[in-house]
């Protein structure tokens, strides 16, 4: 176990995987020689070589066809996003192709490849550079998506990633890069995609959140138990496939729920979540479930827009309260 | 347009004209089956016919090694039959029953046989070029010296892939050879209505590849052009751009009548008269290569293995319920 930021900790699972496995190989701008914009690829290049760390020109869709097409040789190839908002471009390749090639062929040609990259709302980036971008892949099956909160998870989740056989949407974010957390230093150590994670046990409410939104809903927890409501907080972690047992089962305890996402409400994570719940769980609820979402609004650049735009602590302790009567 | 250099093709013995002629033959017979299994209603869908384009895809083909890769757009039976294919499975794909390649999931326009190397049909015009860049990116990483084959019409030149896919083959120097397929329209938009280059053979220029271009109802010509093409990109790992004109004899699908409104009636037959099974037919027999009994022949021997083929689709049975749910990601 050894402490090191999120940053590090993808860094070291690509660094592992690309040790393991020579068909591992990493695609997209500046991931060479300037060593990753958001520095995740640091060091990569001198270690691995031209060969598997390939600097592309700026042309999302060709690159991410390029990416696929080695997928279906058996190539395990990482393409990285520079921001997910870029992706976009590429949309059609992620979502045309890589989605579909196994449901096409009848199951003849898969695609293990990993699209990574940072995503959702940044530092005055504005509209363009700031967008919770998941929303746009876990509607497509055939695609998995990842969300990973701390740098364990990073690692975990980013070496299950590549292994897995199917193409995973795995989207960090700017604004945990410098976090800091616990990494087992074991090769061997991944985390499985599709398992969700208890953060913070308690027993009155279920807050679901994951990335920025699970560490200020932590705050919130803390802040909240001081006044005697006791807040568990789920971390899905990877979305698609979504651990529907384990937030089921945490509302099966706390009788009430509480989803929290940066990304605009309107057809967002939070009414998957909501849909999940009372389908599965109506009846153990005291209260309907709240949701907290970014405004349905682009992301402005002025800083106190800005602020409005994400849900607040003061936003997430009023649901809380609501569905506690409290 | 500038006239097409048509190249005196190699030698061409007995045998190399047998299989050409089955080849071309096998997969007219093939489409003009699947059209009437259309109008009955078996086959649904959209239903692309590459009738009038069958020397490009088995002149190509040709010269390519059983290990080598093909890629193509939604108007694939062709290349899948060229690169090998069981014509009864392709059939059954195309009535969407079990047995079919894909299952019966793909339908018509996503042929995929990983057995014969052949990595699909792809509906969206442009999109399996960089997939192409991306399995020649592969054999290269492995080492190996196969080639793929890109195959896709005019249409997909103006779009943004193309020119990408282009750029990366060249600057990476990826053994992949795209094979344009000029029809002259793409749908209903004549070639000169989308493209400030006609000439399309001249784009390699600017991305500083090779490119050719070639008569592509003349199946030996195609097989001399992709052949040297193929040669330099099995030792040097340069891609090429051709350029093979050629020309589609019926609609852009089922659902386009013949007798378009985007091109006249006496261009279709003008047209015609240069069909590309006629003239090597003709030429074959003009050179005492085969004689009229060994055509005939042939062309029982493609009649019976079609005829077969949909038998064989229509006594399999539709996929199962439980397959709707199968194959969305690997286990
Ligand atoms: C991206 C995209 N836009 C539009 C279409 C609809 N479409 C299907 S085929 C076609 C024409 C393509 O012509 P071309 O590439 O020349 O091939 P051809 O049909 O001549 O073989 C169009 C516009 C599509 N499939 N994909």
């Amino acid at each position: 176990m050894g402490v090191m930021t999120y940053r590090e900790a993808l860094n070291l699972a690509l660094r592992e995987e690309m040790r393991r496995d020579p068909r591992v190989f990493i695609l997209g701008e500046e991931v060479g020689v300037y060593e990753g914009a958001y520095k995740v690829t640091q060091g990569l290049l001198p270690e691995f070589g031209e060969k598997r760390v390939i600097d592309t020109p700026i042309c999302e869709s060709g690159f991410t066809g390029v990416g696929i097409g080695a997928a279906m040789l058996g190539l395990r190839p990482v393409v990285e996003m520079m921001t997910f908002n870029f992706a976009i471009l590429a949309l059609d390749q992620i979502v045309n192709t890589a989605a579909k090639l196994c449901y096409m062929s009848g199951g003849q040609y898969n695609v293990p490849i990993v699209i990574r990259g940072p995503g959702g709302p940044a530092h005055q980036l504005a509209a363009q550079h700031s967008q919770s971008m998941e929303s746009y892949f876990y509607h497509v099956p055939g695609l998995k998506v990842v969300r990973p909160s701390t740098p364990r998870d990073a690692k975990g989740l980013l070496k299950s990633a590549i292994r897995d056989d199917n193409p995973v949407i795995f989207i960090e974010a700017e604004t945990l890069y410098g976090l800091k957390g616990d990494v087992p230093e074991d090769p061997e150590f991944t985390i499985p995609l599709g398992v969700a994670e208890v953060r913070r046990e308690g027993t009155d409410v279920t807050v679901i959140a994951y990335m920025g939104m699970m560490y200020r809903s932590l705050e919130v927890a803390e802040e909240l138990e001081r006044d005697g409501i006791s807040v568990e907080i789920v971390d899905p972690r990877t979305l698609r496939p979504m651990d529907i047992d384990t937030i089921i089962g945490s509302v099966r305890k706390t009788h009430r729920a509480v989803v929290v996402e940066a990304g605009a409400g309107f057809a967002g994570m939070g009414s998957e979540i909501v849909a999940f719940i009372t389908e599965h769980a109506f009846d153990d609820l005291d209260a309907s479930v709240e949701r907290v979402t970014g405004a349905n609004a682009p992301m402005p650049y002025a800083r106190n827009l800005e602020q409005l735009k994400t849900p607040s602590k003061e936003k997430i302790k009023a649901a809380i309260r609501k569905v506690c009567y409290a | 347009m500038a006239q097409a250099k048509t190249v005196l093709s190699s030698k061409v013995d007995v045998e190399l004209a047998r299989r050409l002629y089955f080849q071309m033959f096998l997969i007219r017979r093939f489409e003009e089956k699947a059209a009437e299994m259309y109008a009955l209603g078996k086959i649904g869908g959209f239903l692309h016919l590459y009738i009038g384009e069958e020397a490009v895809a088995v002149g190509a083909t040709s010269v390519l090694r059983s290990d080598d890769y093909a890629v193509s757009s939604y108007r694939d039976h062709g290349h899948c039959l060229a690169k090998g294919s069981d014509p009864r499975r392709m059939m059954a794909e195309l009535f969407g029953r079990r047995d079919g390649l894909s299952k019966g999931k793909g339908g018509s326009m996503h042929l995929f046989d990983k057995s014969v190397g052949f990595l699909g049909g792809h509906a969206i015009v442009g999109a399996h070029l960089p997939l192409a860049a991306g399995a020649a990116f592969a054999v290269k990483y492995q080492g190996g010296d196969q080639v793929v084959l890109c195959s896709f019409g005019d249409g997909a030149v103006p779009q943004g892939e193309f020119h990408e896919s282009l750029n990366l083959a060249s600057l990476w120097k990826l053994p992949v050879i795209y094979l344009c397929e000029n029809n002259r329209y793409a749908m209903g938009t004549a070639i000169h209505r989308a493209l400030a280059q006609t000439e399309i053979w001249r784009i390699a220029e600017t991305y500083r590849i090779p490119g050719e271009v070639v008569d592509g109802m003349d199946v030996l010509a195609v097989r001399d052009v992709v052949g040297r093409a193929v040669a330099r990109t099995r030792t040097e790992h340069t891609p090429t751009l051709i350029e093979a004109r050629t020309y589609r004899f019926r609609g852009h699908s089922m659902r386009d009548p013949s007798a378009a409104i985007y091109r006249t009636k006496e261009e279709v037959e003008r047209e015609k008269q240069r069909d590309p099974i006629a003239l090597f037919r003709d030429r074959c027999l003009r050179d005492g290569i085969l004689t009229e009994a060994d055509l005939r022949a042939l062309e029982k021997e493609v009649n019976d293995t079609v005829d077969d083929a949909v038998a064989f689709a229509d006594a399999s049975p539709e996929p199962p319920d439980e397959w709707l749910l199968a194959d969305i990601y690997k286990e």
